[in-house]
């Protein structure tokens, strides 16, 4: 029999409902998953005590007839949403120590449903990559490993260290948030699922913005029914946060029969890329095939924008980044390095407490920003992103949901792209679309690659139809039926 | 982009940088901002900038208080304060 921290969410809740081990037993299997799994990184901040203290109280509700609907389940909480009273640094020193004295309304909920949280859980620095690697905290490891080679491997980022709490087996389920690909690129990489809502699906307040017009929370879990049961729990309207849709959330574990019968997927030309590795192509034709196999009908659609989506976010995300990133100056948080000159103690104080990457695209957005140049970039890239949005609508009156691989790679070394930003940002090139559109996505694991490491599908769905991503998602899980774990899970059961 | 204009958007971004960080970021930011000038070559006359990209109108609420006597909270996190205030630097020169 597994451990009780390798369960899934729905398998613990049925467990704890019927009185087979309690919210404290299940909690204290996933803190020693996470003592035995320190090399990884996965967390900022390891918050144990709280997790057994929020599991007590989980079981004493629960004997009292009073657990709600994941009433304890232990969670990690990526480090970009304020936790009341629990450190909070969106992986940068900037905000070293910073104790927020407020709840995430996203983790407000999913407090309020009886959720566990065992800790914040690795970022790159604001969200600013894809590795994990632009964290002050350190880069987090993937926990897979490429078959005979010890190489370290990054988890996919920003929200990496969720996803390697998930795929260790750390943690039932996870918050992660997506501004380009930063749920599904590693949950890619670390086998595991995870699902980016439509913008405006769950609130923002309280979660450390990066590109306001392109963050939105979601879940991360081992599968997808676990990421319904969750994103239940994350979406709803809330009046803290303007872009925060007030239409009705629907029960997503409903319908979620894997029955794709007579749906429309579309499969875009355009994301067919040069020196795309075999293994991705293949499996991106096995997984139109599973569907067809399932009574679902396969459509070639185009998506002619594609090929200056990444342009477009890397010119629309700097410049909103920069302006968000200018409430950091030393006032009201984090450290300050004192000057008796007002704009050298801001200057003095930023340097210090942004890394690299950071800075890097802080520049960029204050270039073009300025005076001569907004025209010529930021409202260019305004346009060029309704063209984007308008391709996805058009692709939409022919198919109901459209597959793609959600990587071209798999998991690679760490400290490969570094010096060269333009090389990393390619890899952000089947994500990034989706965040131009607001559209939902999901990545769910598929099968393994030739040196034994995970590759993942991706379903991106109309605004607002996440339903039918979990739907097609949970049809290419029951075809796929990834069962592999990494290497270090499989070695403790051994 | 040149040493001096990265100099200047230092400056405007409230950012410090020596001779030798500004010179090893200029090439990075040139070639950044050189690959995000094939926009250029999209056609986008009569397409209207895209702010908002789902349709919910931003929704507007009366204008009073409902929140506030957190003064505390507020400033739980400031590196100084002192009688309810931030602390900063001193900002306005006295005469003489």
């Amino acid at each position: 029999m597994s451990t009780l921290n390798e369960l899934t969410i729905a398998k613990a809740l049925d467990g704890l409902k019927n009185k087979e081990f309690s919210a404290s037993e299940l909690t204290q299997a996933c803190i020693d998953a996470m003592a035995q799994a320190k090399h990884l990184n996965a967390f900022i901040t390891e918050t144990p005590d709280l997790a057994l203290e929020q599991a007590k109280a989980s079981d004493e509700r629960r004997a009292s007839g009073q657990a709600s609907a994941l009433d304890g389940i232990p969670l990690a909480i990526k480090d970009l949403y304020c936790t009341d009273g629990v450190q909070t640094t969106a992986g940068s020193a900037i905000l070293k120590g910073y104790t927020p004295t407020y709840e995430s309304t996203v983790t407000q909920n999913l407090k309020d449903a009886g959720v566990v949280m065992l800790g914040k859980a690795n970022t790159d620095e604001f969200a600013m990559g894809t590795t994990t690697e632009t964290s002050h905290y350190g880069a987090t490891i993937n926990p897979w490993k490429a078959e005979g080679d010890d190489t370290d491997l990054i988890p996919g980022g920003s929200s990496g260290g969720s996803a390697a709490a998930v795929a260790a087996r750390i943690a039932l389920g996870a918050t992660g948030t997506d501004t380009g690909g930063s749920i599904r690129q590693p949950a890619a990489m670390c086998g595991i699922t995870g699902i980016k809502p439509t913008y405006g699906r769950c609130s923002r307040w309280g979660i450390v913005s990066y590109a306001s017009s392109f963050d939105q929370a979601g879940p991360m879990a081992k599968t997808v029914d676990d990421c319904a049961l969750l994103l239940n729990e994350m979406a709803g309207h809330d009046a803290k946060d303007s872009t925060s849709a007030n239409i009705d959330v629907p029960d997503f574990t409903q319908g979620l029969n894997g029955d794709v019968k007579g749906m429309k997927i579309g499969i875009p030309k355009e994301y067919q890329v040069d020196n795309m590795p075999g293994g991705i192509s293949k499996l991106w034709e096995q997984g139109a095939k599973w569907l067809k196999e399932q009574g679902a009908e396969i459509v070639d659609i185009s998506l002619p924008t594609t090929e200056h989506a990444l342009a477009t976010y890397y010119i629309l995300v700097p410049a909103e980044a920069s302006s968000n990133l200018a409430r950091y100056d030393g006032v009201r948080y984090g450290p300050r390095v004192e000057d008796e000159n007002l704009n050298e103690m801001y200057a003095k104080t930023r340097s210090e407490g942004f890394g690299v990457e950071v800075k890097r695209r802080i520049m960029v957005g204050t270039y073009t920003l300025s005076a001569g140049y907004y025209d010529a970039y930021y409202r260019k890239a305004q346009r060029v992103r309704r063209l984007i949005l308008e391709d996805f609508n058009n692709a939409f009156e022919k198919c109901d949901a459209i597959l793609t691989p959600p990587t071209p790679s798999a998991a690679f070394p760490l400290g490969s792209h570094q010096n060269d930003p333009v090389t990393m940002y390619l890899n952000d090139i089947f994500t990034v679309p989706i965040n131009l559109a607001g559209l939902p996505a999901m990545s769910v694991p598929a099968t393994l690659n030739s040196k034994g490491l995970p590759l993942g599908l991706q379903i991106i769905g109309k605004q607002w139809d996440e339903s039918s991503v979990l739907r097609v998602g949970q049809a290419i899980e029951k075809a796929a039926n990834f069962s592999a774990q990494p290497q270090s899970v499989n070695k403790k059961a051994a | 982009m040149d040493i001096k204009t990265v100099e200047r958007v230092a400056t405007l971004s409230r950012l410090k940088m020596t001779r030798e960080e500004a010179e090893k970021i200029a090439p990075q930011l040139s070639d950044i901002l050189s690959w995000v000038e094939m926009l250029s070559n999209v056609d986008t006359d009569n397409v209207e900038p895209l702010a908002n990209v789902v349709d919910i109108p931003l929704k507007l609420r009366k204008d009073e208080v409902n929140d506030g006597a957190i003064a505390d909270k507020v400033l739980a996190n400031a590196p100084e304060e002192t009688g309810g205030f931030y602390v900063v630097p001193k900002i306005v020169e006295q005469d003489g």
